[in-house]
């Protein structure tokens, strides 16, 4: 019973932790393709595998906090980025489907001087995919570690983490192909809300914060920062529909101020 | 020399453009939102709130500004 007990308990925290993983994996693949978002899992995970088999039972002496505060940090910079051209698209002041060509213009720019960023293809795509498999990878490690150590069945523990990897990759295949049917930029405002409100939870945590219901606190949050965002889009519409009043010429109407 | 310095130069906007992106004063916030806490958890002051806020007010004054200059 003590075993079951603990292979659940196992299960469902590392359940938790790879949701939060699946999220990002699929946020960015669905929206920036799936090529350098599952080289960044692959590395993600190969990178885990190594830091495990190196350190084993020492693995509790990494400074999670630490590692919490740079990735929240990232994740809310790179989030609210991504969240504030979503919001401008959305509201007409910014071109839809451009995010392809600044992409493509910056990777040139960058080539041209001399620098190629391209050994990974799309390195959004890339760090945030291994950034979050990483992050997550060594919370389930220390899930496994800790659960199993006190009920001294380290192998138990990690039967529930795989089980709960497992089912949680399962789900994150199904889900893929319809994702893929859903407007681009609406998927680019999902991921910035979602990205947001992670790096807001992380680098709180990270900053030695504690929130109020710990892991809970997360959905509110994904809640208040999308109503905060389509309240941006509502007023930022409005905005735009004052300063772009008048009868005009369709074709040649501006999408917004956009250089 | 100059080769040097052009590959390094590249090298810097590729990550300044990477990390920081298309307003810099988002970043400059996260940084000092994080910083606050830190600071607020050092002193025993609930924290939880500060990076949330910082987080609104910063997403309404890059967009109030990106709508006001253009620069989105």
């Amino acid at each position: 019973m003590r075993d079951l007990l603990l292979v659940f308990s196992v299960f469902a925290a590392c359940v938790v932790e790879a949701v939060e993983a699946l999220t990002i994996v699929l946020a960015v693949g669905t929206t920036r393709g799936w090529h350098a978002t599952m080289r960044g899992v692959a590395a993600g995970v190969l990178a885990l595998a190594v830091i495990v088999a190196a350190l084993g039972p020492a693995l509790t002496v990494i400074p999670l906090n630490g590692l919490r505060l740079v990735v929240g940090g990232l994740l809310l910079v790179f989030g609210l980025g991504w969240l504030r051209k979503a919001i401008l698209r959305a509201s007409g002041f910014k071109a839809l489907h451009d995010e392809a060509a600044i992409f493509a213009r910056e990777r040139a720019a960058a080539e041209q001087v001399g620098f190629s960023p391209g050994l990974f293809g799309d390195s959004y795509a890339f760090t945030l995919a291994f950034k979050g498999v990483l992050l997550e990878g060594l919370e389930v490690a220390f899930i496994v570690l800790t659960f199993g150590a006190n009920q001294h069945s380290i192998p138990l523990a990690a039967i529930g983490a795989g089980a709960a990897i497992a089912l949680v990759s399962a789900v994150g295949v199904a889900v893929r192909e319809p994702l893929a049917g859903v407007p681009e930029n609406s998927l680019k405002f999902a991921v910035g809300v979602l990205l947001t409100a992670f790096g807001t939870f992380w680098g709180v945590e990270g900053a030695g914060g504690h929130w109020p219901g710990a892991d809970l606190a997360l959905l509110p949050m994904i809640a208040a920062v999308l109503a905060f965002a389509l309240g941006a889009v509502w007023w930022l519409r409005r905005a735009h529909a004052a300063q772009f009043a008048g009868p005009r010429d369709p074709a040649t109407t501006p999408v917004g101020q956009v250089r | 020399m100059r080769r040097v310095s052009r590959t390094l130069r590249g090298f810097a906007a590729f990550w300044w453009d990477f990390i920081v992106g298309d307003d810099w004063r988002i970043a400059a916030g996260v940084v000092l939102a994080l910083a606050g806490t830190a600071a607020l958890v050092r002193a025993t002051v609930p924290a939880w709130w500060l990076v949330p806020a910082a987080v609104a007010a910063m997403l309404a004054l890059s967009l109030r500004s990106a709508t006001r200059t253009g620069r989105s």
